[in-house]
């Protein structure tokens, strides 16, 4: 009997209950949940090139990115995702928000250009002959653009009473330059393609600033939520590159909820019977792989709380299958021992051939199978994708885990030298001679 | 030692059973081919979950009343108290036709857990060709992976197994009717490398075997394989069955959204410990033995062989 190595042994097994028992329920609230858990939606939009944008370059892609992002953030949806993707040489831009709110309205602003054009006037011609003091819009005068305002664009009410939208140009000098030479006649304001306003300009504006009014009625009325959204898509910018809606994918949360309430109940059912059987059948070793998997358990969560990695069903699966993977290293190292200690050797010798032994057998096996996982990673999307992650840390955890971790633990407590007898280790009592 | 089973010289009765599924999964495959679920076809699929045991014609007037018209199939009944319909549109439903039948739904029905999911051609196609590129693609590198670290024999007969047990979820599947989507890939996925993990630990049994009795004839090759397979007999089966009982568990108390893929790992695990044992490594024998040269003669005093 050695005390300093059982006590060393209680202490690590004390430090792992501990910790999982302490912070776990932490842990667990810092794992960021799927949208299949959760509740939300998914978009993914195509970027498309137009002769007049051009190709898609690098570049541009990245401009359509901070573009999306912040028109994600003007939703005021927490913690969105937004990921390119290139399938198949196209771009791909995935946005995924979680929670429940309107999705038309998300779609619309996430997707939708408010393309802000202000237009000079020229003399209107009636028969070749110029009419004095009317005018039309010159097209081939633009003055400004929706890249020329400031992103402070916001709803109010003018003096009237009218819905409008209040906006400021970056430049001043440029916009007083404007309302200078325009002085007395009309500037043509257009929205997305379509005629706003074409207010005639009564005063030179230095400061920069000016309204938006619009129709009162008919679809593109200016309410006030109307206007809202409208700031929010100019406060935007303009997309480099139209962007189209290839796919969309909404979770009920209620739905999610109950998945997940299931799918918990359903694994913690697992691990139990998985913890019985094994002390069933390895007895003190098996209580050892079973205090090794709680903490496999817990550093996964850990690493995905860490990492940020999102939590799917499909990735829970692959932890409830990455613990039978950890469980196997453990299988495959005590039934080496029972092969030692069958072919005669003592306990303690068993345990350390029986460990190296075992040794090759689970790195090849789990070296496979992450490359299984890589290629997962590598070529899938969504779904595989988060489930190949999973896979892959489960697998890195539970050669830490289930081969280091209770490797040390058994050593250490076959050292300690508290019980001789080969049946807490599984070893049926005539088996040792055999 | 006592008298056990001999895996290896019954090889031909477990190669003969391997193949007759594998022939009736290419029938099946052929004459029914696969219920593609809407991650491979273009479309859309709404789920609703009543709050009360769905009524299909309830469901399709409901629909009709939107004017969206679906086929004599469309409609499944799911959840074990059958309180979840899902409804499978073979067009791309526009917003405002979603936004319409959630309406309805809410006006039926008197219920609000709603959720679907539309894709469009050019995503089905793009997933589908990544879900084969990547099966082929993790062969290919366990292939390199195994030969490197065994020898190519044993990598080849590794892939045999797991092809056969990826073979065999589809013929299931493809027999059930039940939708290969997105997560069954990844199911598929999941047991290509269970089916490989589970195949190389008694592989890495056979080669430390071979280092220490260095067969020299085709008999001794079968024993000392046999007698590998029974020493890695009790770990090939207590492995299954925790992995199984994680699966089972997760199928049948699990949530509604990873039933089929529970199920297709369920018969994929049975499968893949089957393979290991009695189809992976029976190849291997068969390919080296053929290196061996007095292999016939000795096969028929086996008893001259003492292990």
């Amino acid at each position: 009997m050695k005390w300093g190595r059982f006590l060393s042994f209680l202490l690590i097994v004390c430090v792992i209950i501990g910790l999982t028992a302490g912070t776990s329920f932490q842990l667990w609230r810092g794992v960021r949940l799927g949208l299949d858990l959760q509740g939300g939606f998914d978009l993914l939009y195509k970027i498309e090139s137009t002769p007049s944008t051009g190709p898609v370059t690098q570049k541009g892609v990245q401009a359509v990115l901070q573009a999306v992002q912040m028109r994600v953030d003007s939703l005021g949806v927490s913690s969105p995702i937004i990921d390119l993707e290139k399938a198949g040489g196209q771009n791909e831009v995935r946005v995924q928000l979680a929670g429940q709110f309107n999705q038309q309205n998300a779609e619309n602003v996430i997707g939708k250009t408010a393309q802000l054009r202000i237009y000079g006037p020229k003399p209107k011609v009636v028969s070749g002959k110029t009419v004095p003091g009317q005018y039309v819009v010159d097209k081939s005068n633009l003055l400004l653009t929706g890249k020329d305002l400031k992103s402070d664009a916001h709803y109010s009410q003018n003096q009237l009473g009218q819905n409008v939208i209040d906006l400021t140009f970056k430049n001043k000098k440029k916009w007083a330059q404007v309302t200078k030479k325009y002085l007395n006649k009309p500037v043509y304001t257009y929205l997305n393609g379509k005629l706003l306003t074409s207010a005639t300009i009564d005063s030179i504006i230095s400061n920069g600033q000016t309204q938006l009014s619009g129709p009162t009625s008919g679809p593109d009325a200016f309410t006030p939520q109307y206007c809202q959204t409208l700031s929010k898509e100019l406060n935007a910018g303009a997309l480099p590159y139209p962007l189209k809606l290839i796919s969309s994918n909404s979770v009920g949360p209620s739905l999610g909820f109950a998945s997940l309430k299931a799918t918990m109940w359903a694994g913690l059912a697992a691990i139990i019977i998985i913890f019985l059987f094994m002390i069933v059948f390895y007895r003190m070793a098996g209580l050892i792989a079973d205090l090794a998997l709680v903490a496999y358990g817990y550093l996964t969560l850990g690493t995905f709380s860490g990492m940020h990695v999102v939590l799917t069903l499909s990735g829970l699966a692959a932890l409830v299958l990455g613990i039978g993977m950890a469980v196997d290293a453990n299988i495959i190292t005590y039934e080496r021992i029972k092969d030692e200690v069958r072919n005669g050797r003592s306990i303690q010798s068993a345990v350390i051939a029986g460990n190296r032994r075992a040794m090759r057998a689970i790195i090849d096996a789990n070296a496979t199978t992450f490359i299984a996982g890589g290629v997962m990673y590598w070529f899938g999307h969504g779904d595989i994708r988060g489930f190949a992650i999973a896979l892959m840390i489960s697998i890195v955890i539970s050669m830490l885990t289930a081969v280091l971790l209770s490797r040390a633990m058994l050593l250490l407590f076959t050292k300690s030298n508290i019980v001789k007898r080969p049946w807490w280790y599984g070893v049926r009592k005539g088996g040792a001679k055999s | 030692m006592k008298k056990r089973f001999d895996i290896i010289r019954h090889r031909m009765w477990f190669f003969i059973l391997s193949g007759t599924i594998t022939v009736a999964g290419l029938v099946v495959f052929l004459t029914m081919g696969f219920n593609l679920g809407t991650d491979f076809v273009a479309g859309s699929r709404v789920q609703l979950t009543l709050n009360q045991t769905v009524n299909t014609s309830k469901v399709r007037q409901m629909l009709d009343a939107a004017q969206l018209s679906v086929g004599p199939n469309a409609i499944t009944v799911a959840g074990t108290k059958r309180h979840t319909a899902v409804i499978r549109f073979s067009t791309v439903l526009t917003q405002s036709q979603l936004a319409k039948v959630q309406q309805l739904e809410k006006k039926t029905f008197h219920s609000t857990k709603y959720s679907s999911e539309t894709v469009s051609p050019i995503v089905a196609q793009t997933t589908s060709k990544k879900a084969v590129w990547a099966v082929l693609l993790a062969s290919l590198f366990i292939v390199v992976y195994v030969s490197i670290r065994f020898e190519y024999r044993f990598a080849v007969a590794a892939i045999v197994a797991l092809l056969h047990d990826a073979f065999i979820v589809m013929s299931v599947f493809a027999l059930l009717r039940l939708p290969i989507d997105l997560p069954f890939v990844a199911a598929v996925l999941t047991i290509v490398g269970y089916s490989v993990n589970d195949t190389i630990v008694i592989f890495d049994r056979i080669r430390e075997n071979q280092g220490i009795a260095k067969p020299r004839t085709f008999g001794e090759l079968e024993r000392m394989v046999d007698k590998s397979l029974w020493q890695t007999m009790s770990r090939s089966i207590n492995t299954v069955i925790t992995v199984l009982i994680a699966a089972v568990m997760l199928y049948f108390f699990g949530g509604e959204s990873i039933h089929d893929f529970t199920f297709a790992l369920i018969v994929g695990l049975v499968s893949g410990a089957y393979s290991s044992i009695f189809i992976a490594s029976p190849i291997w024998v068969v390919w080296k033995g053929k290196q061996m040269k007095d292999g016939r003669k000795d096969k028929l005093t086996p008893e001259q062989q003492t292990s």
